[in-house]
């Protein structure tokens, strides 16, 4: 039998692929045979291209006790971790991009639900959700909404011997290629153009040209269907996702603690919609996926399986795709009042004892479950698949092992308990059959009936080839990241107007718009949820304490330099926790790239990946699960490279934890870290300033991760000891951003009366994003106090200001000065998500 | 007292009800299931938030044939207390127990926050321990909390002085903005005509403590702890203006 290219593609696998499939069988596979080959041999599944890349995440905090890990990494569903007091937590972020970007609605809604089950798998009671979301702008400027027009694709060249020795010109194509701009050579002829960027901005930026340090140029580049298109379908996915959310997390009842959203043209064609679940179980009843015990029964319990969702592993979510309406019906559908009742049968179901182990069904569906609890255990499987409950008649066997049917669950009972178990799913109301049994040899025994329809060994499915590819940085890259920032004109409009066009950013914006639509708080465990602290605070019933969870990452600082970007993503995210108190613990990752057969997204990947590594070292929060989400991409145009990081952290005192806004009036502002003073061009980069003001990525972020670790631990000693009484960290937007951020939450005032330093860039000391700095507030009696700390930790401390009035005061050395009402700063950050689309 | 707190498939405040009640207020507390047909033994019932059968059809349609609910009429009938809070509250409306129906929010948006109540009267067994006038922290959360009536119906409601919630600003005044979701008068719950019978879209259970932002749902089930049990006197009301309004049977079993 030759298998024609037709087939191999439908389910993403290579000739070569094939042709190892064959050579580790001894034989031609069958149809059956083949299909879960592909779905386990998919990206999504296997891991293929990112695996050898993984193992960089080796640093593991060395048990027992709080904070040791539970589970090896990747061996169970999600990783746990101990929290003391007998309780583990578990914890993981996974994608749902693809599905979303076919049909939002249901696509973000089943991502929820698969993540939930994902926790679910290892006994636990899931407890939050949080998500970090990406779009491409919901309006015709580039997310910011001062940008009007819109149809203006401007790109930079850069003509610079210096930038890193890429020779000639190199164009950089980070601004609006909404699309397939970024395929250089079309840029073509620099003409000093600008459109749809207003005046004074972007022209102003281009005044080095002479010395050839940069000149904007306008490319003519339009991606097809026209901006106002994009805009449109960007909204709908925004909206689409936002609605599946709410829909699925409100009706299962978890609440949804937190989130992120960014928005940037690299997202246009390809929403990132990453949903993160966190569970709580007693560190004593961790369940295992693992089916080790020959002879114990697998029940597959849920929803009836559907011809929904089959090939959506290694269809959908492992391969670029161009033609989103065909592959509709590959996005599965979700039912999720059937899943609550899924969660409460198996938590009741695994009290019993009787239950060995469980597994959820996810990507590549039975297929998967079956394989993968076989494999962690060294054992097979027989299944009978004409006991499986169908949805529909007519079913091949090919269709029930790759259906991707939502709410399914798969345990493994002991055999003279499978009545008890039965039972509490009937009370449930929840259909619950025995469809199979595990074996001693490591094989698949997959009959319909009479007939066997597959019969492969374990191991060879299970195991998907490893790729380890060769990266490069592209010029693009280089010539981005060597850019110089110092011939960067300041903005026209000064720092006042600045910190408004920023407050009404939508990467910046309150996003109470979404976050409404979210149930927050029950299970009556949150103690801080979205929009108020820089972290979600849950108290753990039972114990005084609570767990901070908190999710980021910074896909702009990735393309500048995704080594140092990694680092960031999980300095930030640890930061976050910092700022309520909380010491972080662990953290779980979910890459999301482009397609890594191009040597540039592999040269990102294994470059952030280094990078992550590396300051989950150093700050001591090992990764204990994760997620890669590759190929997304559309058109040759890859997202910009986003690790998504979630992080678990653990406060002694859960009434002890602050939040981000200036709690009273005569308060002291301090800075932990490296003050205005210190300020240059190069903290420029990469910042939501830079792309509001100057439509352009670029420049070289850095970070210090000693620093970072010392910053972060006195801003939580401070807060342990009562002292600090606000924490908000230096983001988005910097400083000023902050500063208004923390007046707008506490509704009080602030008056600078440090020093606005800086030198003669206002816009590098009020909005560049340097790294490792806090907001922190103290009373004005006990700055000494706060300063002795600080200079024990070894971090810089600065007095700002006091907290007070109604206005924002800061200057006048800063390009004169900020005065504005906190009121008005109020209504342009609080309305803006909204009024872009949100 | 003890706690009757009911459970349908997709209920989801269950739980919270739970702690709110015995977790923090030191009552007994049971769960019932839906398929059970008794409610003997209890002396107040809560129906919590959720989505019971997922909202299939419209929320509560379904949950109002579950076999508990004629145990329920029985219990709502002999005069013992029942609290229906959100999805509760949306399943008395469908069973006939409260009048009205809770339409989708006016934004057609689901909706998650906080918000003030102002308390209509405190001569109720579900507001004794307040006074009329005070203005409580409860957030909501739900899509469809936007009360509904005929106009004959809200004008009987507010006659019989049947709102006991209403949505207002931190100063007390029921206004447009203040209401969460186009609820007729800003209603955030009524009572039935012998004032035994409690719905509110509003969560009392999430404010229970100060640690998770506010304390004062705690006051509505101390009203039905002090009040509603059988050997409790009746409701002394905590102004006068309440108190011109007479007294309401408390406990059918007194």
């Amino acid at each position: 039998m030759v298998v024609g290219q037709d087939v191999l593609d439908e389910i993403a696998l290579t000739r070569a692929e094939y042709d190892l499939i064959v050579e580790r069988l001894g034989r031609e596979p069958n149809g059956v045979e083949l299909g879960m080959f592909g779905a386990l041999w998919s990206e999504h599944c296997g891991y293929k291209h990112s695996r050898a890349l993984l193992g960089m995440f080796r640093h593991t905090r060395r048990g027992p006790g709080v904070g040791a890990a539970l589970s090896e990494t990747g061996a169970e569903n999600a990783g746990a971790v101990d929290i003391g007091d007998g309780l583990a937590v578990v914890f993981k972020v996974e994608s749902h991009n693809h599905p979303s970007a076919v049909e939002p609605f249901q696509g973000a809604a089943t991502g929820v639900g698969g993540i939930v089950r994902d926790v679910l798998a290892m006994g636990a009671r899931p407890v939050a959700l949080l998500n970090s979301l990406r779009f491409g702008p919901l309006d015709g400027g580039d997310g910011g909404a001062a940008f009007g027009g819109g149809d203006g694709l401007t790109s930079i060249a850069a003509h610079s011997p210096a930038s890193d020795g890429v020779g000639g010109s190199a164009s950089i194509a980070a601004d609006d290629v909404v699309g397939g701009a970024a395929s250089g050579g079309g840029d073509g002829p620099t003409s000093v153009a600008a459109r749809g960027a207003e005046s004074g901005v972007v022209g102003g930026a281009a005044s080095g040209g002479d010395d050839g340090a940069a000149s904007i140029v306008a490319s003519g580049a339009e991606s097809g269907g026209g901006d106002g298109a994009v805009v449109g379908r960007n909204r709908y996915l925004f909206g689409g996702v936002v609605r599946g959310i709410s829909w699925y997390g409100n009706c299962i009842g978890v609440p949804d603690v937190g989130g992120e959203i960014y928005f940037d043209p690299a997202y246009s064609h390809n929403p990132l919609v990453n949903a993160m679940c966190v569970g709580v179980i007693e560190k004593s009843r961790l369940a295992s996926a693992a089916a080790r015990v020959p002879g114990s029964v697998l029940l597959l319990a849920g929803a009836g399986t559907g011809r929904d969702g089959i090939h959506g592993a290694s269809g959908l979510a492992s391969r670029t795709f161009e033609e989103e309406a065909e592959l509709r019906p590959t996005v599965q559908v979700g039912n999720p009042f059937l899943e609550k009742a899924l969660i409460e049968a198996c938590l009741e179901a695994v009290d019993t004892g009787a239950v060995l182990a469980i597994q959820d069904l996810g990507a590549a569906g039975l297929t998967s479950a079956v394989i993968e609890s076989a494999a962690r255990a060294g054992r097979g499987v027989c299944i009978d698949l004409a006991r499986v409950v169908r949805r529909e008649g007519g079913m091949s066997a090919y269709e029930v092992m790759l259906s991707e049917s939502q709410e399914r669950m798969l345990l493994v009972a002991l055999p003279e308990r499978v009545e008890e178990v039965r039972a509490v799913f009937r009370r449930w109301d929840v259909d619950c059959e025995e469809i199979g049994r595990v074996i001693a040899e490591p094989v698949a025994r997959i009959y319909d009936g009479g007939e066997l329809v597959a019969h492969l060994p374990v191991l060879p499915l299970s195991e998907a080839p490893v790729y380890r590819l060769e990266g490069r940085a592209s010029a693009e890259d280089l010539a981005r990241r060597g850019f110089s920032l110092e011939g960067l004109a300041l903005p026209e409009c000064g720092p006042g107007e600045t910190l408004l066009r920023l407050l009404a950013s939508p990467n910046i914006a309150s996003r109470q718009a979404v976050y409404r639509q979210y149930d927050y708080q029950v299970q009556t465990n949150t103690v801080a949820g979205p929009g108020g602290s820089d972290a979600a605070v849950l108290r753990v019933k039972g114990t005084g304490k609570a767990i901070a969870l908190a999710v980021d990452g910074n896909g702009r600082h990735c393309l500048l330099d995704p080594f140092v970007g990694g680092q960031i993503a999980v300095a930030e995210v640890c930061r976050n926790l910092s700022c309520v108190g909380a010491r972080p613990l662990a953290l779980t990752d979910c890459l999301n790239f482009g397609n890594p057969l191009r040597p540039d997204i592999y040269w990102q990947l294994e470059e952030c990946i280094r990078g992550m590594a590396l300051a989950s070292e150093r700050l001591d929060a090992p990764v204990v699960s994760g997620n890669v989400s590759l190929f997304n991409e559309t058109q040759g145009q890859a997202v910009l490279p986003t690790p998504v990081v979630g992080a678990l952290g653990l406060l002694e005192d859960a009434a002890g934890a602050v939040g981000a806004g200036f709690p009273g009036e005569g308060l002291a502002v301090v800075l932990l870290g490296p003050g205005p003073g210190e300020s240059g061009a190069g903290d420029l980069a990469g910042s939501e300033y830079l792309r509001v003001m100057h439509r352009l990525t670029a420049g070289q972020p850095g970070i210090d991760l000693e620093l970072e670790g010392r910053v972060q631990e006195v801003c939580r000693a401070g807060i342990a000891a009562g002292l600090i009484r606000s924490a908000h960290d230096c983001s988005d937007g910097g400083l000023a951003v902050a500063l208004a951020e923390g007046c707008i939450l506490g509704g009080v005032g602030f008056r600078w009366q440090g020093d606005g330093g800086g030198g003669s860039r206002w816009d590098a000391a009020l909005f560049g994003e340097r790294q490792s700095r806090i907001v922190v507030t103290v009373e004005g009696g006990r700055i000494g106090e706060l300063e002795g700390l600080a200079a024990d930790g070894g971090v810089p401390a600065g007095l700002l200001g006091f907290t007070g009035g109604d206005d924002l005061e800061i200057g006048p050395e800063a390009g004169g000065g900020i005065g504005l009402s906190v009121a008005g700063l109020r209504a342009v950050w609080s309305g803006a998500l909204e009024a872009a689309g949100g | 007292m003890r706690f009757g707190i009911l459970r349908f498939p997709g209920t989801w405040s269950d739980v919270d009800c739970h702690y709110a009640v015995s977790g923090v207020l030191g009552q007994d507390a049971e769960y019932v299931w839906h398929k059970d047909g008794s409610l003997d033994g209890f002396d107040c019932v809560i129906l919590p938030g959720g989505f019971s059968y997922g909202d299939y059809l419209r929320p509560g349609a379904m949950a109002r044939f579950s076999p508990v609910m004629d145990a329920l009429y029985g219990f709502a009938e002999s005069g013992r207390a029942v609290i229906g809070i959100c999805n509760g509250f949306q399943i008395l409306c469908e069973s006939g127990l409260l009048p009205g129906a809770l339409r989708a929010n006016r934004q057609l948006e689901y909706r998650c926050q906080w918000t003030t109540l102002r308390v209509e009267r405190a001569d109720t067994l579900f507001t004794a321990a307040c006074y009329a006038g005070q203005c409580l922290q409860v957030p909501i959360s739900h899509g469809e909390g936007n009360y509904y009536a005929d106009a004959g119906t809200l004008d009987a409601l507010e006659r019989e002085g049947r709102v006991l919630f209403r949505y207002c600003d931190s100063k007390g005044a029921a206004t447009a903005e203040a209401n969460p979701n186009g609820s007729a008068n800003n209603i955030a719950g009524i009572i039935n005509e012998r004032g035994n019978v409690l719905g509110m879209m509003p969560h009392p259970e999430r404010s229970c403590e100060e640690l998770l932002g506010s304390a004062d749902g705690a006051l509505i089930f101390r009203s039905i702890i002090e009040y509603a049990s059988p050997d409790s006197a009746s409701p002394e009301s905590a102004s006068p203006e309440s108190a011109s309004r007479g007294k309401l049977q408390t406990s059918g079993r007194a």
